[in-house]
């Protein structure tokens, strides 16, 4: 039995211990925000935080999550609703198409934010290496600039 | 021509009031088995005179769920944040003709919904509301004409009164449905269309509440995976599944048979299924089968047996699809023949969702929950495999997870029924990445010859395009041999009609790759050759590209058009698009050696398009693209947001593509598997600088899920040619500058 934390709330897994975070988010805790899109850790339709970083759940195995907070695209906002600066962004930017990657996407942008607050589109571009079929990549830088900039007037 | 036959209304569960005007359209040119009528679409007014509008097509992220009920909410005349949207099921009624359309055409392809919903939508609005209107008027007893809307309400002015819909939409239901057709507001009056909307599920998007059909999850529910033959056509000749069965969670495994070579396609191939309580254990269960495969007829092709037997081909004589003047007459009097041979490769579709589908066959019923652009195909495939008859089939439509045409294919749904139907129980079939890499309907490959005659003073007096390709009819039932061509050549294309001389000339590549549409299907392929060897022509008569297409294209007027997105086609619509895109990139701008700007433009069903594209190239073949400027004209513009989006998606879609993308066979086996070696562009490709302009013409709106994509390939291209003298003719461009000029 592995126990972890995911969106706050304790959270256990009795199986596979290869099992990638992926499929036990969406499988067996019916958190279904965290897609699949290539289960080799390249797309990034995956991405989301473990103690705070991002980091692919599909190569991610139930064996190293014992014990780690998890994030996933469902416990961003806060209890009351309030979006987090990247979500609101991205509804203000109208970013998503299909949709499917973005929440991935959204994990993304706030681990390079985390870590840049300020960052250059040289520096998007080299972050943001999650794909999007679509095609959504200008909203999205569009989106991380206007966050940053709300993020930096609260802050 | 609309007819209207009857009117459905009600009240649903939650005491509202469903509003149905159901309406019967002749369609011409449908290709659907579905005959006769087209029928109806619902407004749902709330006791809180909030208003829910229901979808007939499927939202891919072309945009749908939320252009079509701003065409509704419009003319029903309500305000836009009142505005609910509701996923319609498949709807189809089963007739003395045969089926036919409950709710409409339900299908996502070939940019058609805006086209095919404006009048009928609008219609839909407006009648309801003069439904509204004409119960206020009896109840007020004063004339419907003195009667007006906004809001959600009506108003009276001479009473001073008003009342809000939602009191007077039971009684509405009532009546008989107006016997005239309702006038539309005048554009200049609207309110919704034309202004920015975003997209209306943008909020369940960001916070993860979207449902796809990846998320599908009933009690009790099975997962699926299945290893399909990795050989074109190849088939299991014995399996071992000990092992797999020795996985915990897996609870079933057998073979599924696909189509006999040259078969039509109900599924994509034959495998082995295996059945588990998670996808993982079935993704485990897989890995661990033991399988021999007969590796089928087309064991021994490869990529590089493709375009040999494309190049023997292009030695022979081909099908002449369109022969004007006397092209052989004319390029024996030119005073210069150009002629240059371009290679479009096989691509994958890639939707960022792979391919899933949730199915219950029971005894008499069915039930589909699928990621689809066509839940009418999905139902006939269920039909296929169970036997059941249609009307027993519930098809519900999910958010999909891209489309790109892979979904107008429901092999995957088939093979969900087939699974379904094997162990008696509902079932999610889950394909992998490596699984959509592999077997996919691919966009089909190509070699073209393209050739030219001009005289002394530089006119084009004859032009053909000779190619040589695995086209997308392959195994459809009901095509004829000689009409395999028309998915592959649009024969009325530019330069048809513009030059007098010209001829165009088909060859059928023998391949057993699967093939289907892909985004713009031939345009992507056309679009780059023609608007590549165009540019081809003009360096080599000494003129400039883009005067040379303007002169082309000539005045404001309609051209006959017969193929998709006709009947008619205005070339001079292209040059205004790209006189704008010029002056945006500032084409005469004297530039560094090194740097130079493309152009390009393209007519895609209905829709037009052009880009500008200034790039770097290093003498090394280093490429930097500095700016892309891209130009659309649709018509009138239903939303402004959605149709940037698709005009940036578009354009990085055709980019991505240029840039990177092919799918190689080797011993009859495809040999991409994954994002790794199948590179879709990622942001870090695209330029910083991808300027949109939309401009808006006439009084119709076209379509925008295609129309962005064709022009963009050829302007990069031509941009190359023009900063470092390479000329790209075979796609995709990858390190060929490197090694060209390294």
């Amino acid at each position: 039995m592995i126990e972890f934390h995911v969106n706050n709330e304790p959270a256990s897994f009795d199986g596979d211990e290869d099992t990638p975070l992926l499929w036990i988010l969406r499988d067996h805790l019916a958190l279904t925000g965290t897609k699949f899109g290539c289960g080799i850790g390249s797309c990034g339709a995956c991405t989301v935080h473990i103690d705070g970083r991002a980091s692919k759940a599909c190569t991610r195995k139930a064996s190293s999550i014992a014990g780690k907070r998890i994030t996933t695209i469902e416990g961003l906002a806060s209890p009351s609703g309030q979006l987090h600066p990247l979500q609101q962004a991205w509804i203000d930017e109208d970013v998503p198409q299909c949709g499917y990657c973005q929440g991935g996407q959204i994990m993304a942008a706030i681990d390079l934010l985390h870590n840049n607050p300020s960052p250059s589109d040289a520096d998007i571009s080299k972050s943001m290496r999650n794909i999007c079929r679509c095609g959504t990549y200008v909203r999205i830088r569009k989106a991380i600039h206007r966050a940053a900039a709300s993020m930096r007037r609260e802050t | 021509m609309l007819r209207r036959t009857f009117l459905v209304g009600g009240l649903t569960a939650s005491g509202g009031f469903l509003l149905g005007v159901p309406v019967v359209k002749a369609m011409a040119g449908e290709t659907s088995d579905l005959k006769g009528g087209k029928i109806g679409f619902f407004v749902e007014i709330k006791p809180d005179n909030t208003v829910v509008i229901g979808v007939a097509q499927p939202e891919i992220g072309q945009g749908v769920r939320t252009s079509m009920p701003m065409l509704v909410a419009e003319e029903l005349d309500v305000d836009w944040a009142e505005v609910t949207v509701r996923q319609m099921p498949l709807g189809i009624v089963k007739t003395a003709d045969g089926y036919t359309w409950k709710y409409g055409g339900q299908g996502a392809g070939g940019s058609t919904a805006v086209t095919d919903n404006w009048d009928f939508l609008r219609e839909v609005g407006a009648t309801a509301r003069q439904m509204l209107i004409n119960v206020a008027a009896a109840r007020w007893e004063v004339e419907p004409g003195a009667c007006r809307t906004e809001s959600g309400e009506v108003f009276c002015a001479t009473l001073g009164a008003r009342i809000k819909y939602a009191d007077l939409a039971e009684q509405a239901a009532k009546l008989p449905v107006p016997g005239d057709k309702p006038s539309f507001k005048a554009l200049s009056d609207h309110r919704i269309i034309g202004k920015p909307a975003g997209v209306v599920d943008i909020r369940d998007i960001v916070t993860g509440k979207a449902r796809f059909g990846i998320d599908t999850a009933v009690p009790g529910m099975r997962y699926a995976v299945i290893q399909r033959s990795p050989y074109l056509d190849g088939t299991v000749r014995s399996f071992d599944d000990t092992s797999a069965r020795k996985v915990p969670g897996v609870v079933d495994v057998f073979k599924i048979d696909g189509p006999a070579p040259g078969e039509p396609y109900l599924i994509l191939a034959s495998g082995v299924a295996v059945v588990a309580t998670s996808t993982w254990a079935a993704l485990q269960g897989r890995k661990a089968l033991e399988i021999e495969w007969d590796k089928g007829p087309h064991q021994q092709e490869s990529t590089e047996s493709f375009w040999r037997q494309a190049n023997e081909l292009l030695s022979s004589a081909g099908q002449i699809v369109r022969n004007d003047g006397d092209l052989d007459a004319v390029i024996e009097q030119a005073d210069k023949v150009v002629t240059a041979r371009y290679e479009i490769p096989f691509v994958n579709h890639a939707p960022m969702e792979p391919q899933n589908c949730f199915v219950h066959v029971e005894k008499d019923r069915a039930r589909v929950i699928a990621p689809t652009q066509s839940p009418s195909g999905a139902s006939r495939a269920v039909a296929a495999v169970t036997g059941l008859s249609r009307e027993r089939i519930e098809v519900e439509m999910t958010r999909v997870g891209g489309g790109f045409g892979r979904r107008l294919t429901n092999d995957y749904v088939a093979e969900a029924a087939m699974i379904s139907q094997k162990i008696g129980g509902a079932v999610k079939l889950q394909w992998s990445r490596e699984d959509d890499v592999r077997h996919d309907f691919y966009r089909p490959s190509g070699l073209h010859e393209m050739k030219a005659a001009l005289n002394t003073s530089g006119e084009i007096t004859g032009w053909t395009q000779r190619l040589a390709s695995a086209g997308k009819y392959y195994r459809r039932p009901n095509v004829a041999p000689d009409e395999q061509y028309a998915a592959e050549l649009y024969i009325d294309d530019f330069p048809a009609q513009f030059i007098e001389n010209l001829r165009v000339e088909w060859f059928e590549v023998q391949s057993g790759m699967p093939r289907g549409s892909w985004r713009a299907p031939a345009h992507t392929a056309n679009a780059f050759v023609v608007q590549s060897f165009l540019d081809e022509v003009a360096h080599a008569s000494g003129q400039d590209p883009l005067q040379l297409r303007l002169d082309l294209y000539g005045n404001n007027r309609d051209l006959p058009y017969g193929q998709h997105g006709g009947p008619t086609f205005n070339p001079w619509r292209l040059s205004r698009l790209l006189e704008h895109v010029a002056q945006r990139i500032d084409y005469t701008a004297k530039r560094p050696a090194g740097r130079a700007v493309g152009i390009a433009s393209h007519f895609t069903f209905g829709g037009y398009a052009a880009h500008a594209v200034e790039v770097e190239v290093g003498s090394d073949g280093s490429l930097i693209i500095e700016r892309i400027v891209a130009a659309v004209d649709c018509g009138i513009v239903v939303n402004p947001l959605g149709v940037e989006a698709q005009l940036e998606g578009g354009t990085i879609d055709g980019l991505s593509t240029a840039l990177n993308l092919e799918i190689t066979v080797e011993e009859g086996q495809v040999v991409q598997s994954n994002f790794h070696n199948y590179r879709v562009a990622r942001m870090s490709q695209i330029p910083v600088v991808l300027e949109t302009h939309v401009l808006p013409f006439g009084d119709k709106p076209t379509g925008m899920g295609e129309m962005g994509l064709p022009s963009i390939a050829p302007a990069l291209t031509n941009a190359i040619y023009n900063a470092c003298g390479v000329r790209i003719r075979k796609l995709p461009l990858r390190d060929q500058l490197k090694s060209m000029l390294a």
